[in-house]
């Protein structure tokens, strides 16, 4: 599968050398260019004060309500993710191809209108939080309403992970698993949920780090109060508003090291259970 | 099919070439609620300037917090014109970006400020929390829509507003300070512009009191809804004064510095001035503001200058990271 430098297997694309250039190429104009200008401002700002500014307690604060809320979307995009791609490879029911293209909808719609329609649904007065708000529960400028827009934007991440794995894997298998006198819940523990957990990784690294950097659906739902609904990104905007650029680009910093960290402990799961895959 | 496209780029290629002059476009930057108030006006100033000069000129605008707009300028937008929220927003095109001169406020008249407004209350029909004044709006159980003052320019006026009202009622900074802190505490929202936190109050139902822009809240009054709401203006509040100029460096790279000129200069004649009050802000033409007296009711209004010294100095004090603002939330 793999092709070598060197190796005398004909690819479809025209050799190793160019490809790899152009990819480096490519990865350095889109990725990396962005990335070392946004280290060099942060380096023009001194050690002590990038320290000060990325852990003062507004700033720590909104980490943890950007990382939080994130992580509990992904969570929940994690499993109702894996329930609909689910749904969408194994049944045939009418509507399913428009089921299909639903999913989709979240990366096309501008962002700002996810956030304003949620807003307008969950507000005290909206048709779902009239209905709610009786109950005490509130959702529009809390944590929650912040976590319910990540979910809707981070969706179909998770479902298109999902679905091309699943489609691979034969129901025959789990019918194998059946007449050998596994459960239910053993065929899904040992057979099914072993092949597809990889994916349903990916889908949910991809939701989090989406959900981490979203700003325009999240600024409308949030509030934005400052340590309770104010995520990281307001505050870079706020920081440029101020034309602290530094400061903001601090902010950016900070985050985009964070967020490195847990995609690379996410791709580390990943291999292990890839891994723990194989040797089961 | 390919060739008619190709003909086609060329046609708006040409078209986009054309020499200034004979059509120009100006780009007007400006701040958050002044989006209707140009539009009306550009099309005046439009018909103005063909009758005068028989050229075309064509504004376009943008609108947005007046911190980000006026970045977007030094970063390099073309903005032929900016009209922004606060004198401050302005003066960093000279402090950052050397785009106009350090003199620039005097160079229109009233420090380039042609229309003002001030910070009112919009409440609910029938005002069911009796709000009055600014000591109404720290009381327990009442709930505030004013916006972020880290991003709106709305925002600042109306912080520096309450600041006022509470140092004159106090006596003392600390007095200040803690009915600063007791009127954001009765905030849930803080919206990142004034048109955000009027949406907030009015579409969402957020709030008793939405506090900012008069001319926002005399907009929602002129709604199809707007029976639903009353304003109500404080015995003393802050004279907002939202300041223009044109951008010299970018006139002289298009050449439309004349023209950029009279744009604002349009501002100040009776035309401009009839236009700014139709749209509620306070003409400062007393002619004009005579003749509009009864949508603007006489209040005792302050300026920033006489009480912080400049915006600079409230600036620093106030909104600077780590600044009074920021000790509300982070003790």
């Amino acid at each position: 599968m793999r092709a070598m430098p060197g190796s005398r297997r004909r690819s479809a694309l025209p050799g190793f050398g160019p490809a790899l250039g152009f990819t480096l190429f490519y990865l350095s104009l889109i990725v990396l260019i962005p990335l070392a200008a946004l280290g060099m401002k942060t380096a023009s700002f001194g050690w002590d004060s990038l320290w000060a500014t990325v852990t003062s307690p507004r700033v720590l604060a909104s980490y943890r309500v950007s990382f939080g809320t994130a992580f509990a979307a992904a969570c929940a995009n994690a499993g109702f993710g894996l329930l609909v791609a689910w749904v969408l490879v194994r049944y045939r029911f009418p509507g399913r191809a428009l089921a299909d293209a639903l999913v989709d909808l979240p990366f096309a719609l501008p962002t700002a209108v996810a956030g304003i329609t949620l807003t307008t649904l969950l507000a005290k007065n909206g048709w779902l939080g009239r209905y709610l708000e009786p109950l005490g529960i509130q959702v529009a400028f809390t944590p929650l309403g912040i976590t319910v827009a990540l979910i809707f934007i981070g969706l179909p991440f998770v479902v298109r992970s999902v679905q091309p794995v699943l489609e691979d894997l034969e129901p025959e298998l789990e019918e194998a698993a059946a007449s050998l006198g596994a459960s239910r819940w053993q065929t899904f523990r040992r057979v099914l949920f072993p092949a597809l957990a990889p994916a349903v990784l990916t889908g949910f690294a991809l939701a989090f780090a989406r959900g981490v950097g979203e700003y325009g659906s999240v600024v409308f739902i949030s509030g934005n109060m400052p340590m309770k609904t104010e995520i990281a990104p307001l505050l870079i905007v706020t920081k440029l508003e101020q034309y602290d650029y530094a400061g903001a680009t601090a902010i950016a910093v900070a985050m985009l090291v964070v967020s490195l960290l847990m995609l690379v402990a996410i791709n580390g799961l990943q291999s292990w259970s890839r891994a723990h895959e194989r040797a089961v | 099919m390919r060739r008619s496209f190709l003909a086609l780029s060329f046609v708006l290629l040409a078209a986009s070439a054309s020499p200034a002059g004979a059509d120009t476009t100006l780009l007007n930057v400006s701040y958050d609620p002044t989006r209707e108030f140009y539009q009306e006006f550009n099309a005046a100033f439009a018909k103005h300037w063909k009758e005068q000069t028989g050229e075309t000129v064509t504004v376009d605008q943008s609108h947005g917090g007046p911190g980000k707009q006026a970045r977007s300028v030094i970063d390099g937008l073309d903005a032929d014109v900016v009209t922004l929220a606060l004198s401050f927003d302005v003066d960093q095109l000279f402090e950052r970006g050397k785009l106009i001169p350090k003199t620039w406020q005097s160079r229109l008249p009233h420090n380039s400020a042609p229309y003002t407004s001030t910070m009112v209350f919009l409440v609910r029909k029938g005002n069911p929390k009796g709000i009055r004044d600014w000591s109404d709006l720290v009381k327990p159980g009442v709930s505030v829509v004013p916006a972020n003052p880290k991003t709106s320019g709305a925002a600042r006026w109306v912080y520096l507003a309450a600041w006022q009202y509470g140092l004159e009622k106090g006596g003392s900074e600390a007095a200040a300070r803690d009915f600063i802190g007791r009127f954001y505490k009765n905030a849930p929202v803080l919206d990142t512009g004034a048109r955000g936190a009027t949406t907030t109050f009015v579409e969402r139902g957020i709030g008793d009191a939405l506090v900012g822009w008069e001319n926002e809240a005399l907009l929602v009054k002129s709604q199809p809804n707007g029976a639903d709401f009353e304003v109500v203006v404080p015995p003393a509040s802050i004279l907002a004064e939202p300041t223009v100029s044109w951008v010299d460096t970018v006139n002289r790279r298009k050449g439309t510095g004349k023209v950029a000129q009279a744009y604002l200069e349009y501002l100040y004649t009776p035309e401009g001035q009839e236009l700014a009050a139709k749209h509620h802000f306070r003409p400062t033409d007393p002619a004009v503001l005579a003749r509009h007296a009864q949508q603007f009711p006489k209040l005792q209004l302050f300026t920033v200058d006489e009480k912080f010294g400049s915006w600079k100095d409230a600036n620093a004090k106030h909104f600077a990271d780590g600044g009074i603002f920021d000790q509300i939330y982070v003790k």
